[in-house]
């Protein structure tokens, strides 16, 4: 169905429920119980997590079938971002444009930049990416501040052009995102007993793009393409032996990979019209790195998986502060209670990022295969704890049995 | 040609800590072939050991002073740094004053410690994964150092200020026939330099000149062949970690008063350190040295208002835009050897 095969479509489908029905998912706490905090389901958090989604997966188009790391993702986002912004300030508000735009500038870039740095490999490809992203961090800091607005952020105002749409609101406000009318932060919500679910037309938006590149890189991953760029990972050498050049597929995955990425970050200046430079230093390069990774590079669900675990700890975790821990351990004796608190305190609220570099490194070690290959392991060891049941001989084929793809 | 001079001379500072970090990094490539992104954060910690040994040298008890009275007329109480006591007032006050550089010798153990820690605990597995895997795991490493201390020492940046006799400027001009003010530059800058001279000759040295050294380099140039004559290639290898993280450390205890250390100080100098190692040719020793002082004076004369009237926004990319003709046009770097990463 859909020219997928008979997995990949069920992965799709059950993505695309998953995707619709989000704010009823991430919802599960009522809304003033203790427990609410926990609650993902509102507009801006599931925003990003497919906006982040949408840039983990075009980098595991790069680094997961072609193997080479870029380190300077972000460089494109931002650059989507800002022509996003633009085209609200000349042109209209409708998010079309300027999403076709931001992919279309975004795409431009890699052209360049994939030409230069795809020329080497391994470690110089990482270090030319990064100095290219670095390069256009610095500029749009410094110079090209007539375009970037420098330190403050591109911003829309109240004297932009906007040539086929409205300067100004008829009381005299700046108009908002919209989609064909629909605008982007307007929201529904449904109060259902204690739950209060939010349905907001950004979400939605962003969702059906996701849905569709996620849709494309299925197909990506499965034609004859896809299995180029996979050759390439497992050995370049040999496809120059048998006479293929291998650097058109790779800057074309590139060119892909670059493109996902200012398509996210035109649909994050979408969701709010505002662009800042950074949004391409490294360490935003460096967060699309660990999304994939943590998910599981190389595989389909993976980064999307990596992206959204991220975003909501980082949101979530951020805001856990000490009276919220307090609260989990009262049941403690006063001394204990204190010192778990102690203990807990350096890994929640501002040092979530300590956590996260713990999480990242015992994945890194333990778990080079990410969540995804987690999720395999621990499927195999109930499969093989059953056959176990079954009979002792059949035990011993599935333990023999190499886990299956 | 005094404004030449100065850019030389400013560009040498920020120069000579690209250089030692590049040389630590080129000194683990080169040994284990791991690329080391915690390399940067090492730097930080550096900086921070200046910062803990200068407050544990200032640990001080109150002492009530009969002879004075503080606003309110009762008898005011004085901290006292148990150094006073130690050693008298006078010595006492001087080994405070020179904190900074008295912190290299704290250092030096600890930033050993630390190295051999990060080999034999983390490191160490990771000589059979790809080299995707090594940037992943010590990049994941790197976040971790740098968010321990910033929950010890807080976000801000800690002011570490140099002994009293090396805060002034030298006037550099008078000595070359210049007018008095053309070439101002700072005393502690010229001893970082010369600091930084020392310990690059002392690692050249001890390389070249002690049976250690040799060993170390013929096991960077072939690791299989130094194992089979009989020698524990790995446990030297972990030893030369070990000293490229003291180096990366003293690097930083002496670039405390120049810049106050703060947690992500490690993170902004890594990239640019590892653009100097790829300039300067991946796993060779000079070629990092070279690469660091050459890039470090390239961006201070990039920087100068006459250069930046005709190129603006020169001075932010000049270095990533030499690595990035150096890459293209040579391949491998300055003085790197055929072999070398070229997978």
């Amino acid at each position: 169905m859909l020219k997928l095969g008979k997995k990949d479509f069920t992965l799709f489908l059950v993505v695309a429920v998953l995707a619709i029905f989000a704010p009823f998912i991430l919802n599960p706490f009522p809304t003033d119980s203790a427990m609410a905090q926990f609650n993902a389901g509102y507009p801006d958090l599931m925003q990003r997590f497919v906006i982040f989604g949408i840039l983990a997966i075009g980098f595991n188009i790069l680094f997961g079938l072609t193997g080479y790391l870029s380190f300077g993702h972000a460089a494109f986002l931002g650059v989507g971002s800002y022509s996003a912004v633009w085209m609200f300030k000349l042109l209209s508000m409708n998010v079309i444009p300027a999403i076709v735009l931001s992919m279309i500038v975004s795409g431009l870039f890699a052209v360049v930049i994939g030409y230069v740095s795809l020329r080497r490999s391994g470690i110089y490809f990482s270090i030319l990416t990064l100095a290219f992203a670095q390069m256009s961090y610095n500029l749009a800091y410094s110079v090209l501040t007539p375009i970037t607005n420098g330190e403050t952020g591109l911003q829309i105002t109240l004297d932009d052009p906007r040539i086929l749409g409205i300067t100004a609101t008829a009381d005299g406000g700046i108009p908002v995102t919209n989609l064909f009318g629909l605008e982007m932060r307007s929201f529904e919500t449904w109060n259902v007993g204690p739950w209060a679910f939010q349905f907001s037309v950004g979400y939605y938006v962003a969702a059906i793009i996701m849905l569709v590149s996620f849709y494309v890189a299925i197909r990506i991953f499965r034609s004859p393409f896809g299995m180029m760029l996979r050759a390439i990972k497992s050995n370049q050498n040999r496809l120059y032996y048998t006479g293929l050049n291998a650097r058109p597929y790779t800057l074309a995955a590139f060119v892909i990979s670059g493109m996902y990425a200012g398509l996210a970050g035109g649909l994050l200046a979408c969701m709010d019209p505002l662009a800042g430079a950074e949004r391409m230093q490294w360490t935003a390069s460096g967060e699309v790195v660990l999304m994939t990774i943590l998910g599981g590079a190389g595989t389909l669900i993976g980064p999307v998986l990596g992206a959204g675990f991220i975003k909501y700890f980082e949101n979530i975790f951020s805001k856990i502060n000490d009276q919220v821990v307090h609260g989990w351990v009262s049941f403690l004796p006063d001394g204990l209670e204190d010192v778990v608190v102690a203990i807990i305190h350096p890994f929640v609220g501002k040092g979530w990022h300590l956590t996260l570099g713990l999480l990242f490194m015992l994945i890194v070690i333990f778990l080079p295969g990410g969540l995804v290959e987690g999720g395999k392991r621990i499927s195999a060891l109930v499969s093989s704890r059953r056959n176990h049941n079954a009979g002792d001989a059949e035990a011993q084929a599935a333990r023999q049995q190499p886990p299956a793809e | 040609m005094d404004a030449i001079i100065l850019q030389i001379l400013n560009g040498l500072d920020k120069g000579s800590a690209y250089a030692l970090i590049a040389l630590g990094l080129t000194l683990i490539f080169g040994t284990l072939g791991v690329v080391n992104f915690a390399h940067g954060a090492l730097f930080m910690i550096g900086a921070f050991c200046a910062v803990t040994f200068s407050r544990l040298l200032t640990l001080s008890h109150q002492v009530v002073d009969e002879t004075r009275t503080d606003f309110l007329g009762n008898p005011l109480k004085v901290d006292v740094p148990y150094m006073h006591d130690l050693f008298g007032e006078g010595t006492g006050a001087a080994i405070i004053d020179w904190a900074v550089p008295l912190s290299i010798l704290f250092s030096i153990p600890v930033m050993i410690a630390i190295g051999v820690i990060m080999e034999r605990g983390l490191i160490k597995h990771f000589y059979k994964r790809p080299h995707a895997d090594q940037i992943l795991v010590t990049f994941g490493l790197a976040i971790v150092l740098q968010e321990v201390i910033k929950q010890v020492f807080g976000a801000n940046p800690i002011p570490t200020p140099a002994p009293e006799v090396f805060r002034g400027s030298l006037d550099f001009g008078v000595l070359l026939g210049f007018d008095p003010n053309a070439i101002i530059y700072p005393y502690w800058r010229l001893v970082y330099f010369g600091f930084a001279a020392v310990i690059i000759g002392a690692v050249f040295a001890f390389l070249q000149f002690t049976t250690f050294g040799m060993v170390v380099r013929a096991g960077m140039a072939d690791r299989e062949t130094v194992g089979l004559l009989g020698i524990n290639i790995d446990k030297r290898f972990t030893i030369m970690f070990g000293l490229a993280a003291a180096v990366a450390g003293l690097a930083g205890v002496m670039y405390a008063p120049i810049n106050s250390p703060n947690y992500h100080m490690g993170m902004d100098f890594l990239v640019l350190s590892f653009v100097v190692v790829v300039v300067g040719g991946m796993g060779s020793l000079p070629g990092a040295v070279l690469a660091g002082f050459l890039l470090g004076i390239l961006e201070s004369f990039a920087s100068m208002n006459e250069v930046k009237s005709i190129l603006p926004g020169i001075d932010q990319i000049i270095i990533y835009l030499v690595a990035i003709i150096i890459l293209l046009t040579r391949p491998r770097g300055l003085m790197g050897r055929k072999g070398v990463m070229e997978d």
